[in-house]
């Protein structure tokens, strides 16, 4: 197992080398850049020399290939550096914004566990029957319906039937948790909807291959009660690939909100990289495409490493 | 094709076709209902001129945020606009992204996992963590710098789509090339000293054909789905291009209140395209490939 693991992190090296890269070069490529934008923001003149000033204050009149260096040499040390737009530490500028993400993440998963895993669990025990269908239909419903047309319809619907909206100031959950969650309650269930389509239609298809197994048909033949068929020898086997789905659509959530944000007005993860792209912020950017790059590709490694955990019967080599 | 696994043998040719229809509706009543809408979308989109009961373009300022009456069936946007008309004209831009984002992407990604399989070694490993930087990439940044740099052309839209594709698809199609590497036909042509291309090519892609077909299915409800948060974000189809979700954007949010039927109305269409497009997609899978079930 050891071997394994030093491998694949090893292996992830060259994977986020690449992402930097990529991002650094993709930033460079867009059109104008954070001093033009803010000088032009304040609509008076610059001058061209007062642009190169500032050009030399952020570094960006250095060779291509020293800034990335030095980038790197940064990240290395876990220093992202500062904002080029607001002069702030990256570090603080995301840990902003990362628990209105993190939170929503959280909830929405919760929403779709909580979705999947019985409706999954009904559609295998009763396959090909109208139980079945419609648990295929709403699932597979929630992957054809997009979630920012869910939550302009949510929000919509609050405001005709209750003539309410949810609150757009964050408030975090230790201070009020009735306020926290009538804002990110509904984001949630918008995202957590299609998460759950991915995670039901797994369940259900994990619980049919489980339902097939010797041990399962074994269970049955010495009489056991089918409730604890099913629980003890089948979902738990069956959960193994349905978690795999629940970690890996977790790290899509954590940056992956961008066009929900938007719809719900949240100051998550993903409105910041709208913002900092609009900005051409060019280390905010790179900070927040590594970050996301990284959670995707832990998440990838942690899956497969749970998942060998939990069934002896995958051994890596 | 799709249920050309269950043909009865010592069918004619004319039988042929028509009980493999039918044997798909009576199989995958789902799958079939899916066929049924994809097949009404394209004929929508095909007859747009003809069907649409207005210009999609032309504003009519007398009629701004109508009613659904009976005049605009589905009432007009805040040009005055006739949303039905633009619902008709959208199937095309949906129909013609989806179809040139799944072909193309299923398609690069395809020849990628072959190559990928059929080298092996080092080509892989370099060619795996490529695909590895396009998958942990962040799809928005990538839309973005092609839209910025290039514009907001339906071919601009095409690409930023088709890049994260790439890679899903030759996952896919990687792991089944690594399964026929080694076939015997696969090693009597190199035996016959082809060039790697044209066993490539040749040889392995088409025996890969079922995987592809399934990926191709997937990604067209993806890539409409993917065109329209896209278009939602200003990232997508610039006006006036009629596009679904580029009619959710602005005013569908500022007028919902007052006018819900400016956001109802295009959020229909893209779901009922995805859906229809997902459910054909996953009957599909269950005939072409029975082992692999309906994940």
């Amino acid at each position: 197992m050891l071997p394994y693991v030093v491998k694949r992190l090893l292996l992830m090296l060259p994977t986020l080398a690449g992402v930097a890269l990529l991002v650094f070069v993709l930033m460079r490529v867009l059109p104008g850049d954070v001093v033009e934008l803010r000088f032009a923001g304040e609509s008076s003149f610059a001058s061209k020399a007062q642009l190169d000033i500032e050009r030399r204050r952020l570094g960006l009149d250095q060779p291509l290939w020293l800034q990335f260096v030095q980038w790197i040499e940064g990240v290395v040390r876990l220093d992202f550096g500062r904002s080029m737009w607001t002069g702030g530490p990256i570090s603080r500028e995301i840990a902003l914004r990362w628990e209105l993400s993190l939170e929503v993440a959280i909830l929405a998963t919760t929403v779709a566990v909580l979705l999947a895993i019985p409706l999954g669990l009904l559609a295998a025990v009763r396959q090909d029957t109208w139980v079945d269908y419609a648990v295929r239909l709403f699932s597979i419903a929630g992957l054809a319906v997009p979630s920012f047309w869910l939550g302009i319809l949510m929000i919509l619907g609050l405001l005709v039937a209750f003539g309410w909206l949810p609150p757009i100031e964050f408030t975090p959950v230790y201070v009020s948790p009735g306020r926290n969650l009538a804002q990110l309650v509904w984001p949630a269930l918008a995202v957590g909807y299609r998460y759950s389509a991915v995670a039901t239609r797994m369940m259900r298809s994990a619980m049919l291959e489980v339902l097939r197994e010797d041990y399962v048909r074994t269970a049955r033949a010495k009489g056991l009660w089918p409730r604890l068929v099913l629980s003890r020898h089948a979902v738990r086997n069956a959960m193994l690939p349905v978690f795999t789905v629940i970690v890996l659509e977790f790290a899509f959530l954590i940056g992956g909100l961008v066009v929900t944000e938007q719809v719900f007005n949240l100051n998550g993860l993903g409105m910041l990289f709208v913002e900092s792209i609009a900005h051409r912020d060019y280390t905010l950017t790179q900070a927040l495409v590594l970050v996301v790059a990284v959670v995707t590709v832990l998440a990838n490694f942690v899956a497969d490493l749970v998942y060998a955990w939990l069934d002896p019967r995958i051994r890596y080599a | 094709m799709a249920g050309a696994a269950a043909v009865e043998p010592g069918a004619g040719p004319g039988a042929w076709r028509t009980g493999t229809i039918a044997d798909f509706w009576h199989r995958h009543p789902l799958g079939a209902a899916g066929a049924a809408v994809i097949a009404a979308m394209t004929l929508v989109a095909a007859l747009a001129p003809a069907l649409a009961p207005y210009d999609p373009l032309a504003p009519d300022y007398g009629a701004m945020i109508a009613r659904p009456d009976a005049a605009h069936w589905l009432g007009t946007d805040a040009f005055g606009r006739d949303v039905l008309s633009r619902i008709i004209w959208g199937s095309r831009t949906a129909l013609t992204i989806g179809l040139a984002c799944a072909l193309v992407g299923a398609t690069l990604g395809a020849v990628v996992g072959i190559t990928a399989a059929y080298f092996g070694g080092l080509v892989d490993l370099l060619v795996e963590r490529v695909m590895d930087v396009l998958l942990s990439f962040p799809l928005i940044i990538l839309a973005l710098a092609v839209v910025s740099v290039l514009g907001n052309g339906v071919g601009n839209v095409i690409l930023a789509i088709t890049v994260p594709m790439v890679p899903r698809c030759s996952r896919v199609i990687r792991s089944s090339g690594l399964a026929i590497r080694r076939a015997p036909y696969v090693d009597a042509a190199r035996a016959a000293g082809y060039r790697h291309t044209r066993i490539i090519l040749r040889h392995m892609l088409p025996n890969v054909m079922a995987p592809y077909l399934i990926m191709v299915t997937a990604f067209m409800g993806q890539a409409i789905l993917l065109e329209a948060s896209l278009s939602f974000l200003g990232l997508g189809v610039a006006e006036p291009t009629p596009a679904w979700g580029l009619m959710l954007k602005g005013a569908a949010i500022d007028f919902a209140e007052t006018a819900p039927w400016l956001a109802l109305f295009p959020g229909l269409a893209i779901s009922l395209a995805v859906l229809a497009f997902n459910l054909f997609g996953d009957s599909l899978r269950d005939a072409l490939d029975p082992k692999l079930g309906t994940p």
